[in-house]
């Protein structure tokens, strides 16, 4: 049956989200929803000479957007703060392994727009 | 005799195959599926009979013109109007008919100081065209309701003062489900010297509504939620308000006589109609109350009661099920909104249309306040309508047994 988009790593990260948390001194932070589902993600940076020291993130949402905040916090730790800024649609994808819908890709999409959210916060 | 099979014949999306199964619809809240009846109305006003309306004098424009009218007359008829034609001002759907409201005669009538009483189980569109009157100085306040989903009437009489011009609520909501009672509250409304407005969205398409027996001074329904094209719906309202009221948009169709000065307005309801309407979206909209009047709405509410009861009886029996709105069907609109314990919606909602094709809605419902009020993110609703059949609840608790398994919770 096409359940497929649920696969192993998935659920994974879905149960046990890596990175979930708090950082005591982190340099920014960022906090954005998903108003047709009510999902809200935020997400903390803690940045030096330009390089991502550590990542947490907080916050509700569903399978498909936890495990695409808990990954992309695995791949972006000890990336420049330039290198995670270049992170695309494409790369999202990628790294979920996952054919998404129209509607899905909305899912996926929304903590690494709070990642950037807070990396720009750390330029200001 | 209720014959559900041979309704369903009249559906041809229904016998759609979605991801390689039989398509199991159950977003009926958000839009009804269309009878050919009504598809073939809406072709063949294009076919035979197109022409803008109340500008020419050939045939074509005066059977558009015609055929124009007499929507609008059966739609007022079909809701109880006392006159069904210059009452019933057509829209777009019920968002457009607040506004109507809220600009033509909220605008207009209500001043700083004055206030509007609505309830936190509205959806949007009695919330936010509102909210614009605030920049007015009037104030908004919101009616609450009890733990299983109700109104709080006693709340309602509190929150009622001398100032409030305008009591304004839901008939059946759109995630609770919950069926107000629409008499009692026009009543308090019009003892405090207030106007009563009603949102009929998810009451209209699914039983008998009456607005002089309910007492509405202005009714707000939408047609793609009873069977009609999207883009249409209509705002009822009482002939000597809306002959007081002003317009919201100006232009074509809706002046009597205009000078480079000043503009004075058409007759009932065309000065609430700018422009071009949507005249094959008005003709399939009459015939989709041709279909209706046909099953009857007593028909109609007695089967989605039958189907809600069913629904409910099955989710109850799943563990950890969070059901929401009062318990009882005979309080209850067709329409049932649940979470699967601590999933997330969007989770059971993929996971029924891509493994069972079954479509329901998730989310926030366009009612953010609600969801808050209720203190949950979002959540699942199964709605249902004419054609649905218990067959097709059975298939959406299998669906929802496989999700628990799939996600592990």
């Amino acid at each position: 049956m096409a359940y497929d988009i649920y696969q192993e790593n998935i659920l994974d990260h879905y149960e046990n989200p890596r990175n979930f948390g708090h950082i005591l001194n982190c340099t920014a932070k960022a906090h954005d929803t998903n108003p047709l589902c009510g999902d809200m993600f935020d997400f903390e940076v803690a940045v030096s000479e330009g390089r991502i020291q550590d990542v947490r993130f907080n916050g509700k949402g569903c399978a498909i957007s936890t495990a695409s905040a808990s990954m992309l916090t695995e791949k972006i730790k000890n990336m420049t703060v330039e290198e995670a800024m270049k992170i695309e649609r494409e790369d999202i994808t990628e790294m979920l392994g996952v054919e998404l819908s129209h509607v899905r890709i909305k899912c996926a999409m929304l903590p690494l727009k709070v990642m950037k959210l807070a990396l720009i916060e750390c330029k200001k | 005799m209720y014959n559900v099979d041979k309704i369903r014949e009249d559906f041809p999306i229904l016998k759609r195959k979605v991801h390689g199964r039989q398509l199991v619809y159950l977003d009926n809240a958000a839009s009804t599926q269309k009878p050919i009846q009504v598809i073939d109305a809406w072709t063949n006003y294009y076919k035979e009979h197109n022409s803008n309306v109340h500008r020419g004098v050939h045939a074509l424009s005066q059977e558009a013109s015609l055929m124009h009218e007499e929507a609008h007359v059966k739609v007022g008829k079909f809701v109880g109007a006392k006159n069904p034609m210059e009452e019933t001002v057509f829209v777009r759907n019920a968002t457009e008919a607040a506004n109507i409201v809220a600009y033509g005669w909220g605008m207009h009538e209500l001043k700083a100081g004055d206030e509007v009483l609505s309830t936190v189980m509205e959806h949007h569109a009695n919330i936010v065209p509102w909210q614009f009157l605030k920049d007015r100085g009037v104030k908004i306040n919101f009616v609450d309701i009890d733990s299983e989903g109700n109104l709080n009437i006693e709340d309602m009489k509190e929150k009622l003062t001398k100032k409030t011009r305008l009591v304004t609520c839901v008939h059946a909501s759109n995630v609770l489900g919950t069926i107000n009672d629409a008499k009692e509250i026009g009543k308090i409304a019009h003892d405090n010297g207030s106007l009563f407005m009603l949102d009929g969205s998810q009451s209209v398409p699914h039983m008998q509504v009456d607005v002089k027996k309910l007492g509405c001074d202005f009714m707000i329904f939408s047609g793609h939620k009873m069977l009609a094209p999207m883009g249409t719906g209509a705002l009822y309202a009482k002939k000597e308000i809306l002959q007081k009221m002003h317009p919201f948009l100006g232009g074509g169709d809706m002046i009597h006589e205009v000078t480079l000065e000043k503009s004075t307005w058409n007759d009932l309801p065309w000065k609430f109609e700018a422009g071009t309407p949507d005249v094959g979206g008005s003709v399939a909209f009459s015939a989709a109350i041709d279909y209706l009047n046909k099953l009857g709405m007593d028909n109609v509410r007695k089967h989605e009661k039958e189907i809600t009861k069913y629904a409910i009886d099955k989710l109850s029996g799943i563990g950890g099920m969070n059901i929401f709105g009062p318990k009882n069907e005979e309080k209850r609109s067709g329409l049932v909104a649940f979470n699967v314990g601590e999933l997330h919606p969007h989770d059971v909602a993929g996971i029924l249309d891509s493994a069972y094709s079954v479509a329901i809605r998730s989310g926030q419902h366009c009612a953010h306040p609600l969801s808050a009020r209720l203190g949950q993110t979002s959540t699942n609703r199964a709605s249902f309508y004419v054609y649905n059949t218990k067959q097709e609840i059975d298939i959406l608790i299998e669906g929802i047994l496989k999700v628990k398994e799939i996600l592990g919770k």
